[in-house]
């Protein structure tokens, strides 16, 4: 059995079935404070190989900060981030998506005038291994690899139903599909731990119901971590195994659904404090 | 497997019609010239609109593609035209025309491509602006340089200097090939309408195919959304650095044809106006649209010679020509109108 670096901080959320695994990702007093605001602080997460869990909390309690750690586009100025035990100390946006994390924006970030199928490709770069001048002269490295990756995006593309919608500009895609396709295209990294920013946000309910769904499958399918920020409740009670609450960029809570559901703190959080009576 | 077809044939369809019409536009004037059709000074412009299609061509790249604007593209494009001409007389005549004439654009086309490698180490700390003013001030460096440096050639080799022609101390037989700011001289008419064709053909194939390619990919995705790709493992430096020197070997090679095309040639031909020139052929003919800047860059050429009836009113007319087009292509209703008439753009409908 693998051997901790560190102890699991207390509430762990590993589910009983990633028990006996390592995590993940391991989280150890993580924070950054910009200029004098402690945006995140004491920052203590574990997740397991299969699990999904959740990141909740009010408007502005660091929630996408934490996914800007994690992936790097923030340093953090304190604590450790531990991909599948391995430190990311130093490491940029780019070889920690190579290490095995791959993310979606809260505002939708696709690459706008390219195809559907190409912006999935984009996700592929680091699969593909032909260098330029194959590129330029067609030689017989393009053409295979091309092949094996048009075949890819389209196996990718039908988890949402989107092989009809391969050649249209991303742009164009309608709200709902755009954030499907910023899916897709996270998984064409072959992440180990995917990171959902909002992915209900804009969506109807019968949609956000297909999402849940979906999410699901994905983890099923793939065998990976999710961790998502939402703010659809529903949703998150409804998928994730344990779930973190944020709030002033301290976590306030951390546990199962129910856990969190009857938790004071995360109330008042919420809904404020009740007034003495 | 139905839709992979119908896509490989759009993008490729699309870049077959952009072929087909170079080689067709290639094909009437040949027939044009030995038919004797052909106005003596529009003759004598056929070279340079095929230097100008290249360089349009490459610039698109870098604009377009990448979506950095540059303003000194035509600074690579001296680098390689004096290159060249150096080359070329180096050669000698021994060598047979279209060999000496490829070898020298070759040479050309490197010594862009290495400047081009310093040029892109501050270009690819900076965006935007910044890095438009640095292109800008880059395109100025090199005309200045080119100004001041005098180049001999006699049985010993090449000499440089950078005092004046006395400096070099050639021997009796050498000949002076850069004189400074009397630019190169004695430059061996090599470059035909053949030639100008195969560096149009072989900038398509190199520029088309490297867009549709993993590297033309990833240039444009970090083009659409610099963040996103850097999410997916996209390295900008990597991608950006492959675009902007394959632009400027392009560019260095479109010099040595340009520059072969006249006996002399002066480093302020390259100057500022030269690039924005170029520029303008890009942005005419579309961001990103090759097929356009081929046609804006002959069109555009071709112009002031069509005007000259208009005799001192030439730069005026050519202006509001200008005008009228950038204001007519960018009408959304013209734009509504192009779409129609573009290939494979079923599937790319405007979601409202």
């Amino acid at each position: 059995m693998f051997s901790k670096l560190v102890p699991i901080p207390s509430g762990a959320m590993i589910p009983d079935r990633d028990a006996d695994k390592s995590p993940i990702l391991e989280c150890i007093n993580l924070g950054v404070t910009f200029g004098g605001l402690k945006a995140v602080e004491n920052f203590n997460l574990t997740i397991g190989r299969t699990e999904i869990a959740g990141l909740i909390g009010p408007n502005g309690a660091g929630k996408t900060t934490v996914f800007n750690l994690l992936t790097k586009v923030y340093q953090p100025t304190k604590g450790t981030i531990l991909l599948d035990g391995k430190d990311t100390h130093g490491m940029n946006t780019i070889q920690v998506n190579r290490a095995g994390v791959a993310r979606t924006f809260q505002n939708i970030r696709l690459f706008t005038n390219l195809s559907v199928e190409d912006n999935v490709k984009g996700g592929m770069n680091n699969a593909m291994h032909y260098n330029m001048w194959s590129g330029i002269f067609r030689l017989p490295g393009f053409w295979k690899e091309e092949r094996v990756a048009h075949e890819r995006a389209m196996e990718l593309l039908s988890i949402f139903d989107m092989q009809d919608m391969a050649s249209a500009r991303a742009g164009s895609l309608p709200y709902g599909a755009q954030r499907r396709l910023e899916i897709v295209r996270a998984l064409a990294t072959n992440p180990g731990l995917l990171l959902l920013d909002e992915p209900a946000a804009g969506m109807n309910p019968s949609e956000t119901a297909e999402l849940m769904e979906n999410i699901r499958k994905i983890r099923d399918t793939f065998q990976i971590a999710v961790l998502l920020i939402e703010h659809d409740m529903k949703l998150v009670m409804n998928i994730c195994e344990g779930i973190c609450v944020l709030n002033f960029g301290q976590i306030i809570a951390k546990g199962s659904p129910e856990d969190i559901q009857s938790n004071p703190t995360v109330i008042e959080a919420y809904l404020g404090k009740k007034k003495e009576a | 497997m139905a839709t992979k077809l119908k896509r490989m044939a759009s993008s490729t369809r699309s870049s077959f019609i952009t072929y087909g019409m170079v080689i067709v536009a290639y094909a009437v004037m040949e027939a044009l010239l030995s038919g004797g059709l052909l106005t003596s000074s529009l003759k004598g412009m056929l070279v340079p609109i095929c230097a100008y299609v290249v360089m349009a061509v490459s610039l698109n790249l870098t604009v377009g593609i990448m979506g950095e604007l540059s303003l000194g593209h035509a600074g690579f494009m001296s680098v390689g035209a004096f290159t060249a001409v150096i080359a070329a007389a180096a050669l000698g005549s021994t060598v047979a025309g279209p060999v000496r004439l490829a070898a020298s654009m070759a040479v050309g086309g490197v010594a862009a491509g290495l400047v081009s490698l310093i040029v892109v180490v501050p270009v690819l700390r900076l965006q935007g602006d910044y890095l438009a003013i640095v292109t800008l001030a880059f395109g100025e460096i090199i005309k200045n340089i080119i100004n001041c440096v005098y180049v001999g050639l006699d049985g010993a080799g090449i000499h440089f200097g950078m005092k004046d022609a006395a400096a070099l101390g050639l021997e009796a037989d050498g000949k002076m090939l850069l004189q400074g700011p009397m630019g190169a001289v004695g430059i061996p008419k090599l470059s035909t309408l053949t030639a100008g064709f195969i560096l149009m053909m072989l900038t398509l194939a190199v520029v088309l195919n490297f867009v549709h390619s993993r590297s033309g990919r990833a240039v444009m995705a970090l083009r659409d959304n610099r963040i996103a790709a850097e999410s997916v493992g996209i390295s900008p430096t990597r991608y950006k650095m492959m675009a902007f020197v394959t632009s400027a070997v392009l560019a260095g090679l479109a010099g040595g044809l340009y520059a072969m095309n006249f006996s002399s040639i002066l480093a302020k031909k390259f100057d500022f106006n030269t690039s924005i020139l170029i520029l303008v052929f890009v942005v005419l003919g579309g961001m990103g649209n090759i097929r356009g800047s081929i046609i804006a860059a002959a069109a555009l050429t071709v112009l002031p010679e069509l005007l000259r009836q208009f005799a001192d009113y030439r730069m005026l007319v050519y202006a509001i020509v200008l005008i009228l087009v950038m204001l007519f292509t960018n009408n959304p209703a013209c734009k509504a109108l192009f779409a129609r008439f573009k290939f494979g753009s079923s599937a790319r409908k405007e979601a409202v």
